[in-house]
Order: C-alpha cells, then structure tokens, then sequence
C-alpha cells in the first residue's frame, strides 16, 4: 500500500495525540477525536520540518477530515448535520 | 546615526531603522513583537536568506489581493456554469484564468447550497488567502472568533447577522494547513437580470469566508 492510498475518502480515522512540540499544525481541540476522510488533499512537505530549514525533504499526504460537531463538542449548540474539516498529515491519523 | 569608522560600530546591527517604516510615526517606543519582527527582518537580510526587494515584492503581491478579485470570480461563477465548475475543481486555476496571480499553493472554494454554509476560519494563526482577497480583516485573525468560530458557529454567524435553520448543515472549514478557502456564496433570488459587474458589486469581502451573505438589491428588499 503505498503513503498516497493509506485513507480513501469515507474511511474512518481518529486524530493521533503525538504530543509532538515545535510547530505542528494538529489543533489541540481535534486532538483523540474520530471522523472521516473528506478529501486526499495531494502531497504536501511536512511543516514540522519546514518550519527549521528543512526544505525540500520527502513529501507525506494530507487529508481533509470531517468531523460532526456533535462529536467535537457533546454540549454542542446548534443542528445534527453541522460539521467541521480541517487539514490533517498522514501520521497524525489512525484507522478507526 | 554617524557614519563613524569607528570599529565599535562598524557591525552595529541598526534594526530599528529598516528601510520601511513599521509605522507612520516613531515617536512612541517600539513594542516586543516589533522590535523581534525588525530584528529577525535585519538578520534575514543580513545572512543572504531574503533581500529587502524580496520582502518590498511579496508586500506588492498581497497589496494586489483585494475582496473586489474574489467578487469577480463568483460573479463570473453565477453567470457561467462552466467556469464554475472549473473554479470547484481547481479555484486556483480559475482565478490564474481570470488574470488573478495567487501564490498561495492550493486554492479550494466551498459552495454554498440551499442545504450547506460554509464558514471559514484559522484557528492556529491567520491563514487566508491573502494574494486573492487581501489581508484579512481584524476580526478574522481575532482570538475571539479564531477560538469561538469552530465551538459556537451559529452564535458567531448570528452576530454576523447570518441566520440558518436547523436543516441547513452549518460547515466549519478550519485553514490549519496548506489549504486556503474562497466561499462561493449563492446568487440572491432577484438578481437574474443583473450584469457580471453589477453581481460582484453585491459580494463583500465578509461573504468570501462565510460571515456574511451577498446583498440583495435595493429594489427587490422587502419593505418594513
């Protein structure tokens, strides 16, 4: 299986905690949350290295993940369907 | 400062006098954030990494951005379902057809439906698609919505003045990565007969991210 197929849109995932310092761009508030894969995104260079000089290094996919604000939130104010995406790097997620 | 050959000063680092002004006047002190973004600016510069021409063009390229070119490529996607679908796509190839540069790398517009807002936010910093629509406003790089826009939409659309009923999904699309976000709002009912530059005029900076919705003109409000 190659990096670029790991998640098809619809998947399952849960949003890894890596507890990674320096400039991760996982919001603490998707952190252990389950969604689903909106959209594959394309290969994108990791910002947890770029953001030191290391340019130009391998590139890792990126996903769209959906999640529902129900699922965000439990005391959630607002409607069943409402949902939230954001932009996650492949290692930050885990088959649900 | 003097031109002195004296050798104290000959590798004296005179960041607070950068060749741009960070502000209209220098009568008041520089604050912390300043004084490091002048700092990290001059060393930069300094050490080969950027040049000061560099830094003067990427100030000129966001300069261009403006909320008018975002406008135009919604009114041309109401007027032409073909553009449209080339804009939901690739909205950056749209935008490059439209004569619009965009140096962000990846350029993805949201549709609006009669089903679906979409509300744009950076919950991280200030993502935003700044050579397409400009530097955002105040508000959109605030703590405030930055933390309040993906807990309490509706809330924050209700203060926007944007109401929806329960059937229509609110959508939160937080930019945290390498994605940017142009909301493609729907075209107001009584506005068939309306001319690309005059639908633009109805598409403010604000319905680009989903704060607001397009204007509904004058003549077809209904009256208090």
């Amino acid at each position: 299986m190659s990096a670029d197929t790991a998640f098809a849109p619809g998947d399952r995932v849960t949003i890894l905690d890596l507890g990674k310092p320096g400039h991760v761009r996982t919001p603490l508030y998707v952190r252990g949350k389950t969604g689903v894969i909106d959209h594959y995104c394309g290969q994108f260079e990791n910002p947890e290295e770029r953001a030191y000089g290391r340019i130009g290094r391998a590139r890792i996919p990126l996903y769209r993940v959906r999640l529902t604000q129900r699922d965000l939130w439990p005391d959630y104010d607002g409607a069943d369907g409402d949902t939230l995406v954001l932009e996650i790097y492949h290692h930050w997620l885990r088959p649900a | 400062m003097s031109t002195t050959d004296d050798p104290a000063h000959h590798h004296h680092h005179d960041h607070a006098h950068a060749p741009h002004p960070v502000r209209e006047d220098d009568d008041v002190a520089l604050t912390p954030g300043e004084a490091k973004f002048l700092a990290l600016k001059g060393m930069l510069i300094e050490k080969g990494v950027l040049s000061a021409d560099d830094i003067r063009r990427r100030h000129e390229i966001n300069a261009r951005g403006s909320p008018h070119q975002g406008a135009r490529m919604v009114a041309k996607a109401w007027i032409d379902p073909a553009f449209k679908a080339r804009m939901l796509k690739d909205a950056k190839a749209a935008a490059i057809e439209l004569g619009i540069e965009v140096t962000e790398a990846e350029l993805m517009a949201l549709e609006n439906t009669p089903e679906r807002h979409n509300l744009v936010v950076c919950t991280l910093c200030s993502c935003y698609p700044r050579s397409l629509l400009g530097e955002p406003p105040a508000w959109y790089v605030s703590k405030a919505y930055r933390s309040r826009a993906v807990r309490e939409p509706r809330k924050v659309l209700r203060e926007f003045g944007v109401t929806f009923p329960d059937a229509v999904d609110v959508r939160v699309h937080d930019s945290n990565a390498d994605l940017r976000y142009v909301v493609l709002p729907m075209r107001p009912a009584g506005t068939e007969r309306m001319s690309e530059t005059e639908l633009a005029a109805l598409v403010s900076r604000d319905c680009l991210v989903g704060a607001a919705l397009p204007g509904v003109p004058e003549q077809t409000r209904p009256l208090r």
